[in-house]
C-alpha cells in the first residue's frame, strides 16, 4: 500500500513536466496555432535553465529563464507562421530539429556540472512547481471557459476571419497565445533540467515534447483533461520501473514501450470518433491565416 | 506599413533564387554565431567540401551515406507533397532492417544471389508493414499519423532491444546484444572490390528516378499532387483520399525498409541496437532542402552526405563539435521556410491614411 | 517542358546548389590535445638536457561519449593525458569523441591511420567489428579495443575488472542498509554489467545473506532523466542503498534528495551528493595506457587479451564516506590486499543463481571465461533478465 501511494507521487512528478507542456500547447492550438517544435522548445529551455541554475545557484531564476529562452523562440516561430504564413508544420519540424542542435551545442561543457538538490522549495517531498501546474490547470480552464480573453482567444482559434470582422488582432492574439505558450512549455523544459534530474545531457527531454503534442490531442484541448492525461502518462512510466523491479514476467523491453504504446492506443480512443474530435478540435488550427484577402 | 499579400501565381525567378537566400541567412547567422568562437574557416570549408569528394574511397563513404538518405528522403517527399506528415521514416528503416536480418539468418555459404533479393525485398516489406499501421489508424481512426508514427519509431527501438537480447543474440558472442556477424553471401555485394560502396547505390538512383517519373509523368502522381494541395477540389474531382494516404505511407515505409536492409545486411553486417543512425529523421531535411523533388533530393541527399562525413572529419582533426550540424540543418531549414513564403506572397509597402485601413 | 516542371526542377536545383555553398563551420577551442595537420613542431620547452625532438609515436583515442561525461569517457581520457605525461614529449595523442558505434566508426578509425596514429585505442565494445576490419587492411598498424573479445596478430584486447569495485562496493551497501533491499540501475543488459550487480550483491550478501537486490534498467549508458525515474521506482520499492551501472550521477543525486544512499561509478562522484555518497568504484586506465604505449615505443608489442583490476592499480573504491562504520572501512583494506596479492577471490563457490541451481561449488573459482560470458543472476537479485531465461 505504501509502495502505491509512492507511485503515485513518483506518477505525479513524472506527469508535471508533460502537464506544463501540453498546458502551453493548448493555449497555442486553442489560438489555431500548432507548434511541432515543443521538443526544441523544451530542449532549449532545458540547457537555457541549467546553465542558468549554474551560474547563479538559483533555481527559481533557471526556471524563468528557461521560460524566457523558450518564449523567444516561440516569439520567432510565431512570426514566421503568423506574418508569413510559412507552413505550421513545417516550421515546427524544423525548430524541433534545430533546437535539438542548439541545445547540443551550448550545452557542451556543461555535462560535468551539477547544482544542489538539497531541499529545493519542496513541500511535502514535491516541488513548488508540482502544485503550480495543478492551480495553472485551474487558471486555465477558468480563463478559456469564464472569462472574457479566453472567448476571445477560442473565437480566433475557431474562425479568425470572423474575429477579425469584430474588430479583434487577430495576428497579435495568435502571437501572444504562441509567447505565453511557448514560455509554459520552456518552463516544461527547464522543470526536467533543474529540478527532476539536475545535470544536462543531449536530447535529455527524450520525447517529452511529442508525448505533449499528443496530450493535447486526448484532451481535447481541455486543460482538466491534460492534467488527467499527464499524470496517466506518468503513471504508466513509473509502473513500467516498478514492474521491472518486482521481477514481472515480461520482457523489458515490452515494458519500456508501454507508454508509447499507451500513447497511440489514447490516441486511437480519443480520436475514433471525428465528430467528437471535430466538435472540440479549433477549427482553424493548422491553417494559414490572411487578414485582408 | 508592410503587409504580404499573397501572389496570384509563385513567382518564379524566386522560388529558384529563394534557396539561395536561405543559405545566404543560414552562413550570415552562422557565421556569426562562430565569430564569437573565432576560428579558422578555410579549413573548416576544405574539411566540408574537399575532403569528403577527394579519392575513390571517400567517394564510396559518401555513397554509404548518400543512399539511405536519398531513398528515404524519396518516400517523404511524396508524403509531404500529400500533406501526409511520415515522422517515422526511422521505425520504418529498423522494421526493415529486422525484416532483413530474419532473411540474413537463412543463409547458407551456398546461398545465391537471390537470397539478396529476398533480403532486399523483405526490408521494403517490414518498413511497409510499419508504416501501414500508421496508416491504418489513420484512416480507420483518425489518429494523427505524426504522432503515431513516432510512437512507433520508439516501439520499434524496443523491438530491436529485444530481438537482439534474446532469440536472435549470438550464441557465439560472449552474451552481448548482437547476431552473429552474417555469412558473405548475404551480404550486400560492392560495386567494386576493395570499395565499401555497393549495390544500394544504383537502387537508389533508380528509386528517384522512378520517383520522376510517378511524380512528373503520371496521372497517379498529379493525382496525389492535388490532392495534397487542395484536399476539396481533389474530393470534387473524385480522387481517392484514401489512396493518397495509403499510398504515400506505404510507398515511404517500403523505401525506409530498404535502406535498413542495405544498412544492416551492408556495411554492419549485423544487427546491433547501433544499426539505426537517424537517418529517417535527418531525411526530413534532405526532403525539404530538395524541395520534395526527386531530382533536387538527390542533389540534396549528396550534400548532406557531404555536410555529415564533413563534419565528422572537423571533428576529428580540427575540434569541432559535432552539434554543429544540427544547428546548420536546422538554421537553413527556418531559412528556405522564411525564403519561400516569398515565392507565394509578396511584400507590399503600403502607408495607411485615413480611409485606407479597411479589408476588403 | 512545362513551366511547372521547368521551375519545379531549377528549385530543386539551386536548393541543391545551395548546400553546396554553405561553409558551416568553426572550430571550439579546446583545451585538450587535438591533432593538427602538420606533425608537431619540436618540444618549445627548454628542458635540461633533453634535445627536442618530435614525437615518435601518434596515438589516438576513438570515444563513445563526450569527454565531460564524468564517467567511462572521462575516466579514459583523464589517464590518456597522464599517460602522455609520463612520456615527455615522446608520444603525441589525440582524441576524437562522440563516435557512434557500428558503421560510422569504421570511417573514423580508417582516418586516424590516415592522418599517422601508430596505436589506435577503441574504447567501446561496438567498435569490435569496425577495428578487426582497419586491422586486417593496416597491419603495421597496433590496434587495441577495450571491452572487446576478438582479437587479431595487431589487434589486442583490454578491460578492467569492473566487477571488483562493484564487488567492493556492495560491501559497504552491505554494511549501511537498513531495509536489506538494494537497488541498481543498469545500463545496457551485457555481460558486464550482470557480472557488476551480482558482485555488488554477493560483496552485500557477505555482509547479511539476507540482503535482496533490486535491478531496473534503462537501456542507455547514458540518460539521467530515465536514470533518475528509475531510481525513485527503486526507492519506492524500498531499497535504501542505490547503485548504478550508468555513466551519470543521476542515480546518486535522486538518493540525495531522498535522504538515502548511493555510490560513485567510474568516477569520484562525492560533489553531485555529499550526503548520501558513500564511496566510488572507479576505473583507472593509467596504468594500462602507460604500459601498451610503452610496447609500442619499444617494439615490444604483441597481442594478447589484458583483464586488469585492483591488483594492477586499474580499479579502485575511493572516497569511502566517514558515515561507513570503521570496521567496514578496515574490511575493505583488507579485501583489497587480498585481491592484490591473489589470497581473495571474489567468485568462488559456493554461489547458486537465481533459480538455486549451484553455478560454483564450493571452493571452486571461476575461470575468466565463465565470468567474460556471464547471463544469470545470482540468488538474491530480484528480477528478470531482458529478454532472459
Amino acid at each position: 500500500m505504501n509502495e502505491l501511494i509512492l507511485l503515485l507521487g513518483s506518477s505525479i512528478d513524472s506527469g508535471t513536466p508533460l502537464l506544463l507542456a501540453a498546458l502551453g500547447l493548448i493555449i497555442n492550438e486553442r489560438s489555431g496555432v500548432i507548434n511541432l517544435g515543443a521538443e526544441g522548445l523544451m530542449l532549449i529551455a532545458a540547457i537555457a535553465g541549467f546553465a542558468t541554475a549554474v551560474a547563479t545557484k538559483n533555481d527559481l531564476m533557471a526556471l524563468l529563464a528557461g521560460a524566457a529562452a523558450a518564449a523567444l523562440f516561440a516569439a520567432l516561430f510565431g512570426l514566421l507562421v503568423i506574418w508569413l504564413n510559412a507552413n505550421q508544420y513545417a516550421t515546427g519540424l524544423a525548430l524541433s530539429l534545430f533546437g535539438s542542435g542548439f541545445s547540443a551545442f551550448v550545452g557542451i561543457g556543461y555535462t560535468q556540472e551539477s547544482v544542489a538538490v538539497a531541499a529545493r522549495h519542496s513541500v511535502l517531498s514535491h516541488h513548488f512547481l508540482v502544485y503550480l501546474a495543478v492551480l495553472l490547470t485551474m487558471a486555465l480552464s477558468w480563463f478559456l471557459f469564464r472569462s472574457k480573453a479566453g472567448l476571445v482567444l477560442r473565437a480566433v482559434g475557431e474562425s479568425p476571419e470572423s474575429a477579425q470582422a469584430l474588430g479583434y488582432r487577430v495576428r497579435l492574439i495568435r502571437l501572444a497565445a504562441v509567447v505565453c505558450g511557448g514560455a509554459l512549455v520552456g518552463l516544461a523544459g527547464a522543470f526536467v533540467s533543474v529540478v527532476s534530474t539536475p545535470l544536462w545531457v543531449e536530447g535529455m527531454i527524450a520525447g517529452k515534447g511529442w508525448i505533449a503534442l499528443a496530450l493535447t490531442t486526448f484532451a481535447t484541448w481541455r486543460p482538466g483533461r491534460a492534467l488527467l492525461g499527464a499524470y496517466l502518462f506518468g503513471g504508466v512510466t513509473m509502473l513500467q520501473l516498478h514492474l521491472q523491479g518486482r521481477g514481472v514476467n515480461l520482457p523489458v523491453e515490452l515494458l519500456t514501450a508501454l507508454p508509447y504504446l499507451a500513447t497511440i492506443l489514447v490516441l486511437v480512443l480519443i480520436s475514433r470518433n471525428p465528430r467528437w474530435i471535430a466538435a472540440n478540435m479549433p477549427t482553424s488550427l493548422g491553417k494559414p491565416f490572411y487578414p485582408g484577402a | 506599413m508592410i503587409k504580404l499579400e499573397p501572389r496570384t501565381e509563385p513567382s518564379a525567378w524566386l522560388s529558384v533564387a529563394s534557396p539561395l537566400f536561405a543559405l545566404a541567412v543560414t552562413v550570415a547567422l552562422g557565421m556569426s554565431l562562430f565569430v564569437l568562437l573565432g576560428k579558422d574557416a578555410l579549413s573548416c570549408l576544405q574539411m566540408f567540401f574537399v575532403e569528403p569528394l577527394k579519392n575513390g574511397r571517400a567517394l564510396a563513404e559518401l555513397s554509404l551515406k548518400a543512399t539511405p538518405l536519398l531513398m528515404i528522403g524519396l518516400g517523404l517527399s511524396l508524403c509531404f507533397r500529400s500533406n501526409v506528415w511520415n515522422i517515422g521514416a526511422e521505425g520504418q528503416f529498423i522494421l526493415g532492417s529486422i525484416f532483413a536480418t530474419w532473411v540474413a539468418l537463412r543463409a547458407t555459404p551456398e546461398s545465391g544471389p537471390s537470397l539478396i533479393v529476398a533480403l532486399l525485398l523483405a526490408g521494403a516489406l517490414g518498413g511497409a508493414l510499419w508504416a501501414s499501421i500508421t496508416a491504418a489508424l489513420r484512416d480507420r481512426f483518425n489518429a494523427s499519423e505524426i504522432l503515431v508514427s513516432l510512437m512507433l519509431v520508439y516501439v520499434a527501438e524496443q523491438l530491436l532491444a529485444y530481438l537482439v537480447n534474446g532469440p536472435w543474440k549470438d550464441p557465439d558472442g560472449y552474451n552481448f546484444p548482437q547476431t552473429i556477424t552474417f555469412l558473405s553471401s548475404a551480404r550486400i555485394p560492392h560495386l567494386v572490390e576493395g570499395s565499401r560502396a555497393n549495390i544500394g547505390l544504383p537502387l537508389a538512383l533508380l528509386s528517384a528516378v522512378t520517383c520522376w517519373l510517378f511524380m512528373h509523368k503520371s496521372y497517379a502522381g498529379y493525382r496525389l499532387d492535388v490532392a495534397g494541395q487542395a484536399p476539396l477540389a481533389a474530393r470534387y474531382a473524385g480522387f481517392s483520399a484514401r489512396k493518397a494516404l495509403w499510398l504515400p505511407i506505404l510507398v515511404s515505409g517500403a523505401l525506409a525498409g530498404l535502406a535498413g536492409a542495405l544498412e544492416v545486411a551492408g556495411p554492419d553486417g549485423q544487427l546491433t541496437t547501433h544499426v539505426p543512425l537517424g537517418y529517417g529523421f535527418a531525411a526530413i531535411i534532405v526532403a525539404f532542402v530538395g524541395r520534395l523533388d526527386p531530382v533536387g533530393v538527390t542533389l540534396s541527399s549528396v550534400l548532406m552526405s557531404m555536410f555529415f562525413i564533413g563534419g565528422e572529419l572537423a571533428q576529428t582533426r580540427l575540434g569541432l563539435p559535432k552539434s554543429i550540424t544540427g544547428i546548420f540543418q536546422g538554421l537553413l531549414l527556418f531559412s528556405l521556410l522564411t525564403c519561400d513564403t516569398l515565392v507565394k506572397s509578396r511584400l507590399r509597402f503600403t502607408f495607411s491614411g485615413p480611409g485606407k485601413a479597411v479589408a476588403k | 517542358m512545362s513551366r511547372f516542371l521547368l521551375r519545379n526542377t531549377l528549385s530543386a536545383l539551386s536548393g541543391a546548389l545551395a548546400l553546396l555553398a554553405l561553409p558551416a563551420c568553426s572550430k571550439k577551442p579546446t583545451a585538450d590535445a587535438t591533432p593538427s595537420a602538420t606533425p608537431p613542431a619540436p618540444s618549445a620547452e627548454v628542458k635540461a638536457a633533453e634535445p627536442a625532438e618530435p614525437a615518435s609515436l601518434k596515438v589516438a583515442f576513438a570515444y563513445v561519449g563526450p569527454v565531460g561525461d564524468a564517467g567511462w569517457t572521462f575516466a579514459h581520457n583523464k589517464a590518456r593525458k597522464e599517460a602522455e605525461a609520463a612520456f615527455n614529449g615522446k608520444v603525441k595523442t589525440s582524441f576524437v569523441e562522440n563516435v557512434p558505434e557500428a558503421a560510422d566508426a569504421e570511417r573514423v578509425i580508417r582516418d586516424m591511420v590516415e592522418q599517422g596514429n601508430t596505436l589506435i585505442f577503441g574504447t567501446t565494445f561496438g567498435y569490435m567489428e569496425p577495428m578487426l576490419k582497419v586491422a586486417g587492411d593496416n597491419p603495421k598498424v597496433h590496434f587495441e579495443h577495450a571491452t572487446g573479445y576478438k582479437t587479431a596478430a595487431n589487434l589486442r584486447t583490454y578491460d578492467s575488472r569492473t566487477y571488483e569495485g562493484a564487488y567492493l562496493a556492495g560491501v559497504v551497501a552491505g554494511s549501511m542498509t537498513k531495509s536489506k533491499t538494494l537497488g541498481v540501475v543498469g545500463s545496457i543488459p551485457i555481460p558486464e554489467v550482470i557480472r557488476n550487480i551480482d558482485s555488488f550483491t554477493l560483496g552485500a550478501q557477505s555482509m547479511n545473506p539476507d540482503i535482496k537486490t533490486k535491478v531496473v534498467w534503462v537501456g542507455k549508458w547514458f540518460d539521467p532523466p530515465k536514470e533518475t525515474e528509475a531510481a525513485q521506482a527503486l526507492l519506492d520499492q524500498g531499497a535504501d542503498v542505490l547503485m548504478q551501472n550508468t555513466d551519470s550521477s543521476a542515480v546518486l543525486q535522486a538518493a540525495e534528495k531522498a535522504g538515502k544512499f548511493a555510490f560513485g561509478w567510474d568516477s569520484d562522484m562525492t560533489k553531485f551528493g555529499p550526503h548520501a555518497h558513500l564511496a566510488s568504484a572507479v576505473i583507472n586506465w593509467t596504468p594500462y595506457y602507460t604500459k601498451a604505449i610503452k610496447d609500442a615505443l619499444e617494439g615490444s608489442w604483441s597481442t594478447s587479451q589484458t583483464w586488469w583490476g585492483v591488483k594492477d592499480g586499474a580499479i579502485d573504491l575511493v572516497a569511502i564516506s566517514d558515515k561507513v562504520p570503521e570496521a567496514t572501512k578496515a574490511k575493505i583494506a583488507e579485501l583489497k590486499n587480498g585481491l592484490k596479492d591473489g589470497s581473495f577471490t571474489i567468485w568462488k563457490g559456493p554461489i547458486k543463481d537465481q533459480s538455486g541451481k549451484e553455478v560454483l561449488k564450493a571452493d571452486q573459482k571461476a575461470e575468466d571465461k565463465m565470468l567474460l560470458g556471464i547471463n544469470f543472476y545470482v540468488k538474491g537479485v530480484e528480477g528478470k533478465l531482458p529478454s532472459g531465461k
